[in-house]
C-alpha cells in the first residue's frame, strides 16, 4: 500500500502499513534522522516535526492522516553550510547537551515563532511544555528561541499564513 | 381622569422603585476594628479546609500560578466577563476587616460587607443553603490564609448588568434561601450528600441548564450543560454513562480524578476533583451517594453499596493528643490498579476496515486506547467512554483535539492531542467511527458544527492538566486565522 | 630495534634543554594514581599511565593529518570537544584540524568507563600531554634535518618552522614509528597566559550536525541489510518465563526470526514497525509465573536498614567526640532515582566471518565487550564495540544491555547487522536505578558554636554494576544458562561510591563516618550521577544548616567557620557574593539555601545558593533562581563548565522535587513520563547564573557531577528558610510539603 507523503517540499511514494506511525517514516523510509523516537507514546516531544504549520508528536500520527499535508522536520529548516534561523540561533546558544531533544524542541518553537516571531518568554515557556529535555538545557533552549525570533523578524522571515 | 391615571403610575413606579430600592439595598456591616486578627480554633480551620474543598473556593478565586484566593480569573457569562475576588484576608483588598456576619451575609445572601450586591457567578444561590456552622469553619479557613494585596479587577459588563442593584430582581426571582430539609425516607448519608450537593457543592451550577438570566433551570435539574467549551454531563437519570455509576465507583472518581468503568476527569471537572482530594472522605462519599441516587431517578440505588476497599485509610485531619491542637494530613493512596504488564504500555492495532474513521483510530488511538492498560494512565477502552456516548459529542472532540497535556511534576495521564494531525473532516470521520464502533447510539447530529466551531475557535475548551494549570488551547495550537 | 638507537623520540636532555623553558610536572592525587594498574617504569600523566605509548594517543599521517584518540566517550557533555582543544593547543593547531577518534576497543586506549567525571583528570591529561611530547619529538627531528638547535624552531600551523624562515609540516616529519614510543613523566606544557584555544568557550564541534539532521547518534546507524530487533521484556524482575507461543509473531510480515533463550524472548524483523508490532504479539503471547519479592515502598527505609548489611569505616578522627552544648540528630532518605535518559538505548551488532561489532552508547566499551565476549563464549579478540552517542545517559543506564542484545540478537541471526531500540517502558522499568538510601547524623556545636561532634551513618547498596562480566548484562540473566550478576563486595576507596562524600569536607576535630554496606539488591540499581554524593550531601549540607540555626550563625559563615581550604572557601564565598546572600532575608513565601560540596572530597569544588517560592496551599515548590561557584582547575572549556552545572543543576532539582522510581510488591510502575514526571519548562527557574573560577596552571579536576548534591541540600535548606520546616525525605514532594505545614 502506498502513501503520498510531501516532506520539505517533495513528495515522495511511502510502501508502508496506513498505520505506521510517521517517525518511522521519516526515520527508516526517507532517511531523516532529526525526529527521534523518545518515548513512542506522545509524552516527551522528541519525535516532534510540524504538519501543515502545527506541532505535532511524529510517534502517534499514522500517515493515513497525512496525504496530501505539508510535513516539515529540521532537515527543512536548513542545512550544516546554510542553517535557518532556528538552526543558527540554537549553534550561536549552544544550546544542547547531548542534543538528543533539541530537533524536537527546534520544531515545536518554530511552529510558534513562524505564527509569533515576537513570542514573550512566558509565551515560549509554556509553548515549550509538552517537550522534555533530560540534560537540563532549559535554559539555553529558551535563550536560543528568543534569538530566533529575533533572527527570523530581522529577516523579515515571520510567515503568517 | 387622565390625571388619576396618570397619578397612580406615578405612585406605581415610586411604590415600586421604593420597593425595588428596598430590596436592592443592603447596609454596610462594620468591619472589624483596624489591626485586629482573630483567632480560630485549628480544628475549625481544619473543617473550613474540608468545606472549602466542597465548594472549589480555589477553582474561581485563584487564577492559574497564581496566589490562592487572590482571585483575578476572569469568569465568560453571556452577560460579559466577571473576574473573582480577592478572599484572601487582605485587610483593604481582601476580606480581612469582614467579621464572621459578614461572611455569613455574602454566603447566604450575596451581599459583600459594604452592602453590594455580588453577581451570582459567586454561587450563593447554592451556599444560601449552608449552615451557619459550616460558614463559619470557612470563614476560619480563608482568615487564616496568606493575606495577599492583589486588588480586585473591574467587571467587563456592559449596562444594564453593570449596575448592580438589578440583581436585586435576580435574587428576587431566582433566590431561593433556608436550609435543606431532610427527607426522612432517604438515608442520613443522602441527606448529607444532599446538602452539601445542592448547597457547597453547587453541582447544578454545570450540571443544570441555565436559562436566560443565567439562573438554573429548576425543571432541567442536573440534565446537563456547557461550561467552558466543554458538555458537563447529565448526572439525573439521563446520564449517559455506559456503565451504570455505584457509589463506590462514584467516590473513587471525585477522590482521585479517575474510575476504571469510566474514565479520568477532565475540562473544568479535573479542578473539582482535584479539589475533593483535600474534602472530608465521608463527604465525598455522601455527595456521591446523593448523585448516584438521581441517577437512579432520586432514590438510592437498590444495592447498598459496600464501603470502597481502599489500600490505605484515608484520615480526617485530627487533633492530635493532650490538646495541642495539631493536625495531620495523611494522603489517601487510591486502589490498587489491576495487574498489567510494564513492557510495553501499547499494542497492536486491530485489522480494520478501509474507511478513514476505521484507519486513523487503528493508527491513532487504538494502540493506547486498546492496551488494556488501567486507568488513569492507559487509554480508557471506549466501550466505556461517557463521552462517546453522550448526546453532545463536545467532550470527545476537546480529548481528540487537545488531549491531555503534561503535568508539571506530578504523576498524571498525558495524551497527546490531534489537533495538528487530523483536519476537520478526519476528525468528523474519526468520530463517525468511535460512535458506531463503540456505542448502540444513533450518529451525532451536531457533530460537524461542534468541531467546526471547536477548531476554528468559536467554542474556545479551556485544558486542565492535573497539576491544576489552565492551558487555553489558543496559545497552545496556533490557529490558521485570527 | 634500530629507531631506539638514534637519538629520536623524547628524551629527558630534551625536556630539560632549551632556553627559558617551561617545564610542568602533571601530578594527579596520590591516592588515584594509587588506583591505576601496577606500572612499570615512572609514573605518567593520567592516562598514560596505563596506555604509555605516544601513538596510541596520537598519530600523524604523511598528509600531515592528525588523529587523535581517546578511550572516553563523548555523552553530550562536551568531552570531545574540550579533548580536541587540548591537543590543538600543545600542538598549535586550529581544532579543525584535528579528527577525533573516541571509545573503540578496535583503535583506542582503554581507559574504563566515562564517568566518575574523570575524563579531564584522565583523558584530558594524557592527551595534553602527549600532544605536548608529540611537539617536542618533532621539534627534535625537525633540529637534527635542519641542523638546528631546537631552541630556534617552534610549532606553527601544522608544521615546525625555524627563526630563519625554515619549514618541515608534521606530514614530512613523521617517519615510520617516530611517536612509536614510550611517554615520559613530565612535558614541557604550554603556559595558561599563552593559550590560544584551551581556556576558550571553543563552539561545540557535535552541534552543527545535530541541529541539521546530520546522523549522530548510534540511533541513526543505517546499514546494508539492517534488521530491526525488539525484546520482549518479563513484567518484573524475578519473573520466568512458562510459554510463548511464537507461531503468531512468526508468521507476522517481515518477520525473519523470534528467539527464544529460556526466559529470554526477542524478535527480529525486516522493517521497524514490524518489529514493534511482532513483538508486541509475542509479549501478548508470553505467560510468566511471577513473584511478589519487592519492598513496600511505603516503608522503604524501614526495609532498607533491616537488610543484612557489612560496615565499613569511611572516616574517623580517632578522637572522642566533644562536648556539645546543642545537638541535631536526624534520618534522610532518598528514593530510587532513574536515569531516565530521554532516548531509550539502542545497539547495532553485527556478527560476520565470527566477528561481532557493536555499535553502542555504553560508557566503557572495553568492559562490555569483556561482558559480552563472555556472555557468547567468544573470545575477546572476536568482538569489537565501537562508541556511537546516544542520548545523556547520567551513568550506568541501559546502554549495556542494549549491546547485549544487540550481539545476542546478531548472533542468533548472523550476517546481517541487528538494530535493537529500547520501547519508553522498557528503559524506565529495566534500566539500573540509583540506589535507595538512608542516611543518619547525629551532630553537635560547643558553646562557640563550632561543631565539636560529628557522627554519620549511610545505608546503601553498592552503587555500580557494570559490566566486566557478563552478569551485569540483563538478557544473559535471563538466558536459559543464566549469568548470574557477581556478589557485591564491600569496598571502601578514595573515590567513594555509596559513601561517596559521605566524609564531610570540613575541618571538624571529631568525625566518624560508616557506611553499611547493603550487599542485596531487591531493585536493579548501579551508578547514576555522582554515586552515594547526592544523598550524603544532601544530609551533611541539611544538617550544616540546622546546626548554623542552632548556632545563631549565618548558614555561609558557618561554613567558613569551619572551612580551611582555599579554594573551598573561595567558592564559598563567590556564590554568596553571586546570589547576593547579603542582602538578607527573602520576602514572605520565599525561601533562600546554600549548600557547598567539594566533588569526592578531591574533585571539583561547588558551592550555590537557591531561591525558592513555597505555595502553602499546594505545598509546590518553585525553583526561582540559582547562583553557583565553580573550580574546576584549569579551564578548558568555560562554556563546557557552565553547560554542565547548569545542566546538573536542573538535573538534581528535578530528582529533588519530584523524582521517585515508584514500585509495587512485584513489579515496577514507573514505567514512562505520565509515571515519572521530571522538571517540565514550567519548572524552570527564572535564571541560573554559574561563576567559575580561574585557576590556571592546576590539575584538572572534571566537572559534571559536582551539582548534583549541593543543588538538593540548598533547594532543603530554601525550604527550610521559606516555612520553617525541614524535610528529610526525598522527593520534596507537595503532599509532604503540606503534611509538613500542617503539623508545623
Amino acid at each position: 500500500m502506498s502513501t503520498n507523503l510531501t516532506v520539505n517540499g517533495q513528495t515522495h511514494a511511502v510502501e508502508a502499513e496506513p498505520d505506521t506511525p510517521l517517525l518511522y517514516v521519516l526515520r527508516n523510509d526517507l532517511q531523516l534522522n532529526a525526529a527521534k523516537f523518545g518515548c513512542g507514546l506522545g509524552q516527551c516531544g522528541s519525535c516532534t516535526v510540524m504538519v501543515d504549520g502545527r506541532a505535532v508528536f511524529s510517534c502517534v500520527t499514522p500517515i493515513v492522516a497525512l496525504e496530501g499535508r505539508d510535513i516539515r522536520t529540521v532537515e527543512g529548516l536548513g542545512t550544516i553550510d546554510n542553517p535557518g534561523p532556528m538552526q543558527q540561533a540554537f549553534i550561536e546558544e549552544q544550546a544542547a547537551q547531548c542534543g538528543f531533544c533539541i530537533p524536537g524542541m527546534m520544531m515545536r518553537a518554530q511552529a510558534l515563532l513562524e505564527r509569533n516571531p515576537a513570542a514573550s518568554d512566558a509565551e515560549i515557556r509554556s509553548f515549550m511544555e509538552p517537550n522534555l529535555c533530560r540534560c537540563g538545557t532549559h535554559m539555553r533552549i529558551l535563550r536560543a528561541v528568543k534569538r530566533a525570533g529575533e533572527l527570523m523578524q530581522q529577516a523579515g522571515a515571520g510567515r503568517t499564513v | 381622569m387622565l390625571r388619576r391615571i396618570a397619578l397612580g403610575l406615578v405612585v406605581l413606579v415610586v411604590v415600586a422603585a421604593g420597593a425595588f430600592f428596598a430590596l436592592a439595598y443592603r447596609p454596610a456591616i462594620d468591619p472589624l476594628p483596624e489591626g485586629e486578627a482573630p483567632s480560630f480554633d485549628p480544628l475549625m480551620v481544619a473543617r473550613g479546609a474540608q468545606l472549602a474543598a466542597v465548594g472549589a473556593c480555589t477553582s474561581c478565586h485563584t487564577v492559574s500560578e497564581g496566589q490562592d484566593f487572590a482571585g483575578g480569573l476572569p469568569l465568560p457569562t453571556p452577560f460579559g466577563t466577571i473576574f473573582s475576588t480577592n478572599i484572601t484576608p487582605d485587610p483593604e483588598h481582601g476580606i480581612g476587616r469582614w467579621t464572621e456576619a459578614a461572611f455569613i451575609r455574602s454566603m447566604r445572601e450575596g451581599v459583600d460587607r459594604e452592602g453590594n450586591l455580588l453577581y451570582p457567578a459567586f454561587p450563593y444561590d447554592h451556599f444560601t443553603h449552608t449552615t451557619d456552622e459550616d460558614i463559619r469553619a470557612i470563614y476560619a479557613y480563608l482568615m487564616t490564609r496568606p493575606a495577599i494585596g492583589a486588588p480586585n479587577q473591574e467587571n467587563q459588563l456592559g449596562f444594564p448588568f453593570s449596575f448592580r442593584p438589578v440583581l436585586a430582581g435576580w435574587n428576587l426571582l431566582f433566590l431561593r434561601k433556608g436550609t435543606v430539609e431532610p427527607d426522612p425516607q432517604q438515608s442520613a448519608e443522602w441527606n448529607h450528600g444532599r446538602y452539601l450537593a445542592e448547597g457547597l457543592g453547587h453541582c447544578g451550577g454545570c450540571h443544570t441548564p441555565r436559562n436566560a438570566f443565567g439562573a438554573e433551570d429548576g425543571s432541567g435539574h442536573y440534565g446537563g450543560a456547557e461550561i467552558e467549551g466543554w458538555f458537563a454531563y447529565p448526572i439525573d437519570e439521563t446520564s449517559p454513562a455506559p456503565t451504570a455509576w455505584t457509589v463506590e465507583a462514584m467516590t473513587n472518581y471525585l477522590t482521585y480524578g479517575y474510575d476504571q468503568e469510566h474514565g479520568t476527569s477532565r475540562g473544568p471537572m479535573a479542578q473539582v476533583t482535584g479539589d475533593f482530594r483535600n474534602a472530608a472522605p465521608e463527604d465525598v462519599r455522601a455527595i456521591a451517594a446523593y448523585v448516584v441516587a438521581q441517577m437512579h431517578g432520586g432514590a438510592a440505588p437498590a444495592a447498598a453499596a459496600a464501603p470502597p476497599a481502599e489500600s490505605a485509610a484515608a484520615q480526617v485531619p485530627e487533633a492530635s493528643p493532650a490538646g495541642a491542637g495539631v493536625e495531620t494530613l495523611t494522603i489517601a493512596s487510591p486502589p490498587a490498579s489491576p495487574a498489567f504488564q510494564s513492557g510495553d504500555s501499547q499494542t497492536v492495532a486491530p485489522a480494520t476496515a478501509d474507511n478513514p474513521g476505521a484507519l486513523i483510530y487503528a493508527g491513532a488511538c487504538a494502540t493506547c486506547h486498546e492496551s488494556g492498560r488501567p486507568q488513569p494512565y492507559g487509554g480508557l477502552d471506549l466501550h466505556k467512554s461517557t463521552a462517546v456516548h453522550s448526546t453532545n459529542p463536545q467532550n470527545i472532540v476537546n480529548m481528540v483535539l487537545f488531549g491531555i497535556p503534561a503535568s508539571d511534576g506530578q504523576a498524571a495521564p498525558i495524551m497527546p492531542g490531534f489537533a495538528g494531525v487530523l483536519d476537520e473532516a478526519q476528525v468528523i470521520s474519526l468520530l463517525n467511527y468511535l460512535r458506531e464502533t463503540f456505542t448502540d447510539q444513533p450518529a451525532w447530529e451536531n457533530a460537524q458544527q461542534i468541531v467546526a466551531d471547536t477548531v476554528g475557535g468559536t467554542t474556545q475548551p479551556t485544558i486542565y492538566s492535573a497539576d491544576g494549570l489552565r492551558r487555553s488551547p489558543v496559545a497552545d495550537i496556533p490557529r490558521t486565522s485570527p | 630495534m634500530d629507531e631506539f638507537r638514534e637519538p629520536r623520540g623524547l628524551t629527558r636532555r630534551m625536556l630539560l634543554g632549551g632556553a627559558g623553558a617551561l617545564i610542568v610536572s602533571f601530578s594527579l592525587v596520590p591516592q588515584v594514581l594509587a588506583q591505576q594498574a601496577e606500572e612499570e617504569g615512572p609514573a605518567l600523566p593520567g592516562a598514560l599511565n596505563d596506555t604509555r605509548l605516544l601513538d596510541s594517543w596520537i598519530r600523524i599521517d604523511a598528509d600531515g593529518r592528525i588523529t587523535v584518540f581517546t578511550g572516553k566517550a563523548e555523552l553530550g557533555q562536551g568531552i570531545r570537544t574540550a579533548l580536541v582543544q587540548c591537543a590543538a593547543e600543545e600542538l598549535e593547531v586550529e581544532p579543525g584540524a584535528i579528527t577525533l577518534v573516541t571509545a573503540d576497543t578496535g583503535q583506542t586506549p582503554n581507559e574504563g568507563y566515562t564517568a566518575g567525571s574523570m575524563s579531564t583528570p584522565n583523558s584530558a591529561t594524557a592527551i595534553r600531554n602527549a600532544a605536548a611530547q608529540v611537539r617536542e619529538i618533532l621539534i627534535n627531528e625537525a633540529s637534527l634535518r635542519l641542523e638546528v638547535e631546537p631552541g630556534s624552531l617552534r610549532a606553527e600551523a601544522g608544521a615546525i618552522v625555524g627563526a630563519g624562515g625554515e619549514r618541515l609540516t608534521f606530514g614530512e616529519l613523521v617517519a615510520d614509528n617516530l611517536l612509536h614510543v614510550e611517554a615520559q613523566p613530565t612535558s614541557r606544557l604550554k603556559a595558561t597566559p599563552d593559550f590560544k584555544v584551551m581556556g576558550q568557550s571553543v563552539q561545540r564541534v557535535d552541534i552543527p550536525g545535530k541541529v541539521t539532521g546530520g546522523a549522530a547518534y548510534v540511533q541513526d546507524i543505517r546499514m546494508d541489510g539492517m534488521l530491526h530487533g525488539r525484546v520482549v521484556r518479563p513484567p518484573s524482575y524475578r519473573a520466568r518465563l512458562v510459554e510463548a507461543d511464537t507461531r503468531a509473531a512468526r508468521g507476522m510480515p517481515g518477520v525473519v526470526a523470534v528467539v527464544r533463550d529460556g526466559s529470554y524472548l526477542a524478535v527480529v524483523a525486516e522493517q521497524e514497525f514490524q518489529a514493534v508490532k511482532a513483538m508486541r504479539v509475542l509479549a501478548r503471547s508470553a505467560r510468566w509465573e511471577e513473584s511478589p519479592d519487592l519492598p513496600d515502598i511505603t516503608r522503604l527505609a524501614d526495609e532498607l536498614r533491616a537488610m543484612p548489611f557489612q560496615d565499613g569505616v569511611v572516616a574517623d578522627s580517632k578522637t572522642a567526640p566533644g562536648a556539645a552544648a546543642k545537638t541535631y540528630e536526624a534520618t534522610f532518605t532518598r528514593p530510587y532515582h532513574m536515569h531516565a535518559s530521554i532516548g531509550p538505548s539502542c545497539a547495532v551488532g553485527h556478527f560476520v566471518d565470527g566477528v561481532m561489532t557493536v555499535w553502542t552508547h555504553t560508557q566503557g566499551v572495553f568492559p562490555d565487550r569483556d561482558a559480552i565476549a563472555q556472555m557468547l563464549n567468544l573470545e575477546k579478540a572476536q568482538v569489537r564495540c565501537i562508541h556511537t552517542e546516544g542520548s545523556g545517559c547520567y551513568g550506568h543506564n541501559g546502554a549495556d544491555d542494549a549491546a547485549a542484545d544487540a550481539a545476542l540478537l546478531a548472533h542468533a541471526v548472523p550476517g546481517r547487522p541487528i538494530r535493537v531500540q529500547y520501547m519508553r517502558e522498557q528503559e524506565h522499568a529495566w534500566e539500573p536505578y540509583g540506589p535507595g538510601m538512608v542516611t543518619h547524623i547525629k551532630a553537635g556545636i560547643d558553646e562557640a558554636g563550632k561543631i565539636a561532634q560529628w557522627e554519620y551513618q549511610v545505608w546503601s547498596n553498592n552503587h555500580g554494576t557494570r559490566p566486566g562480566s557478563a552478569g551485569s548484562l540483563l538478557s544473559a540473566r535471563y538466558l536459559a544458562a543464566p549469568f548470574q550478576l557477581d556478589p557485591q563486595k564491600l569496598n571502601i576507596t578514595p573515590n567513594g561510591n555509596g559513601d561517596r562524600n559521605a566524609d564531610p569536607g570540613y575541618t571538624l576535630p571529631h568525625k566518624h563516618v560508616i557506611w553499611h554496606f547493603i550487599p542485596d539488591m531487591p531493585l536493579r540499581v548501579s551508578a547514576l550521577r555522582a554515586l552515594g554524593a547526592y544523598a550524603n550531601v544532601f544530609t551533611i549540607e541539611s544538617a550544616m544548616d540546622e546546626l548554623a540555626l542552632l548556632a545563631g550563625i549565618d548558614p555561609v559563615e558557618f561554613r567558613l567557620n569551619h572551612m580551611d581550604d582555599p579554594r573551598a572557601r573561595d567558592v564559598i564565598t563567590a556564590a554568596a557574593e553571586k546570589f547576593n546572600w547579603a542582602a538578607g532575608r527573602l520576602p514572605e513565601g520565599r525561601g533562600r539555601g546554600f549548600a557547598y560540596a567539594r566533588y569526592k572530597n578531591h574533585a571539583a569544588y561547588l558551592a550555590m545558593a537557591v531561591e525558592i517560592e513555597v505555595n502553602r496551599t499546594t505545598g509546590r515548590i518553585r525553583l526561582v533562581r540559582a547562583a553557583a561557584a565553580i573550580d574546576s582547575g584549569e579551564i578548558i572549556n568555560p562554556d563546557g563548565i557552565r553547560n554542565q552545572t547548569e545542566g546538573g543543576i536542573l538535573q538534581a532539582a528535578s530528582w529533588t522535587l519530584y523524582e521517585g522510581v515508584t514500585f509495587d510488591r512485584t513489579r515496577v510502575t514507573s514505567i514512562d513520563w505520565q509515571t515519572y514526571p521530571i522538571l517540565r519548562f514550567g519548572g524552570v527557574p527564572d535564571s541560573i547564573d554559574i561563576e567559575i573560577m580561574n585557576r590556571p596552571g592546576e590539575a584538572f579536576l572534571g566537572t559534571g557531577e559536582a551539582a548534583q548534591g549541593p543543588t538538593g541540600a540548598a533547594i532543603a535548606n530554601a525550604l527550610r528558610d521559606a516555612v520553617g520546616v525541614r524535610l528529610h525525605d526525598l522527593p520534596l514532594h507537595p503532599d509532604k510539603v503540606r503534611a509538613a505545614l500542617l503539623q508545623a
